[in-house]
């Protein structure tokens, strides 16, 4: 595959949440606010596009018994780094973000990637298959938390955009779009509208309806 | 005993992990279309969250968080920053064992655990329990009723979601939104109806 197939196939073909179903833990608590989604994105893309150079680089000493130890230690490592650098330069972003950056350890984009795709690539391939995934990542997150900022508090990236009614304006805030629920419907409807776009990608139903009754009937 | 069953219930319902903080969304959502399959998964997660949350609380409080080592004669080691790569260790051996010793022992329940235990290693929920209770700073005792909580929480959640699953496949979806669509919609729906607990004080 080029370069080219490896940034940019991620971000809708094959996008890592959309269809891969990977990562969404962190796609739904995170996206409250953009500006801590930004930092989000930056770290994962970073962690997934490094851990995948670094699981490819040492792919062929890796016994595969003790395969995901070996890899879970590499992401770890990484992501300590991330954390700590977080914890130095944006002390209230990583207190929003909790959790959040330790999970990336379990994040299954990083997991997922490094063993589909490091474990039996080049390194340079492998960085920018991860470095690819993670922007996919970032483009459905960012998505998600445009809306909820906008409709959640009239604000984007922390400017006021809809004057509020409390403030004098005219724009009643819709409290659903704080809560963690509203991620979910989002990012069903982000997969509805990408399905509507690109058909392979609808999954076959399980059962067909048959018609009530029989059309000469009718 | 009051105070733990507080922690236990509201991990239950209230702070539901896979409800309210969407840990463990990837298997919550992959693994939940046949009710059997999802049943199973969570009581993996149940032994394995029980089994781990206090021994990562055990590993914090006497080797990990800052002057934890005195009993060692190293009073100013602060080891906190290792954190994320012993827990992770840890899981990833606890559920290694587990598959062993069930495998060696109770091969009934290995049989029906045994392709699930593997995947939760990677289960944030598992991870972001012991992240919780680290950052909530629990007692030993706290953590064995907030593990078991989160655990039966989470096994709550994936069954009720695959029970749905089950009779949703009769129903006439639009097609854009068959299959991982509508199960995000559903999850979202399960999701405000436990937001209701959320008023609950224990």
């Amino acid at each position: 595959m080029k370069a080219r197939d490896l940034l940019f196939v991620p971000l809708i073909r094959n996008n890592p949440i959309t269809l891969q179903i990977l990562g969404i833990c962190s796609a739904l608590a995170v996206t409250v606010n953009i500006k801590v989604t930004l930092v989000m994105c930056v770290a994962v893309t970073l962690v997934t596009g490094f851990s995948n150079l670094f699981v490819s680089m040492v792919r062929k000493q890796i016994p595969s018994s003790i395969r995901i130890i070996v890899q879970m230690t590499i992401i770890a490592s990484l992501v300590i780094v991330v954390d700590q650098v977080l914890k130095a330069y944006a002390y209230d972003t990583s207190r929003q973000l909790s959790v959040f950056v330790g999970l990336i350890i379990t994040n299954c984009i990083v997991m997922g990637r490094a063993e589909a795709f490091a474990m039996n690539n080049k390194p340079f391939p492998s960085f920018l298959d991860g470095i690819g995934n993670g922007l996919g990542y970032s483009l459905i997150l960012i998505a998600v938390a445009f809306f909820r900022e906008l409709l959640g508090s009239g604000t984007l990236l922390d400017y006021p955009v809809l004057p509020l009614l409390a403030e004098g304006g005219w724009f009643e805030p819709n409290g659903m779009f704080i809560l963690p629920p509203s991620a979910f419907f989002l990012i069903g409807f982000f997969i509805w509208g990408i399905r509507t776009w690109k058909k392979e990608q609808v999954e076959e139903p399980d059962f067909k309806i048959a018609p009530n009754s029989k059309p000469q009937e009718a | 005993m009051n105070h733990y069953l507080s922690i236990f219930v509201s991990s239950v319902f209230i702070e539901n992990m896979a409800l309210a903080y969407f840990l463990g969304m990837c298997t919550f959502l992959a693994i939940s279309k046949k009710i059997g399959a999802a049943f199973g998964l969570g009581i993996a997660v149940v032994v394995v969250q029980t089994i781990t949350l206090p021994l990562n609380n055990l590993l914090f409080t006497y080797v990990l968080s800052d002057g934890a080592l005195a009993w060692a004669g190293m009073p100013n080691v602060d080891l906190s920053f290792l954190g994320l790569v012993v827990y992770i260790g840890v899981i990833a051996a606890v559920v290694q064992i587990l598959e062993m010793v069930l495998d060696k022992y109770v091969p009934a329940l290995y049989n029906a655990l045994g392709v699930f235990l593997p995947l939760i290693a990677v289960n944030c929920a598992i991870m972001g329990g012991t992240l919780f209770m680290v950052e909530r700073s629990y007692t030993f005792g706290e953590s064995v009723a907030f593990g078991a909580g989160t655990g039966v929480g989470w096994a709550l959640a994936i069954t009720a979601l695959a029970g749905i699953r089950e009779k949703l496949k009769y129903s006439d979806v639009p097609a854009g939104l068959q299959g991982l669509g509508i199960t995000f919609i559903t999850a979202g729906l399960m999701s405000l109806g436990f937001m209701s607990f959320g008023g609950i004080d224990l």
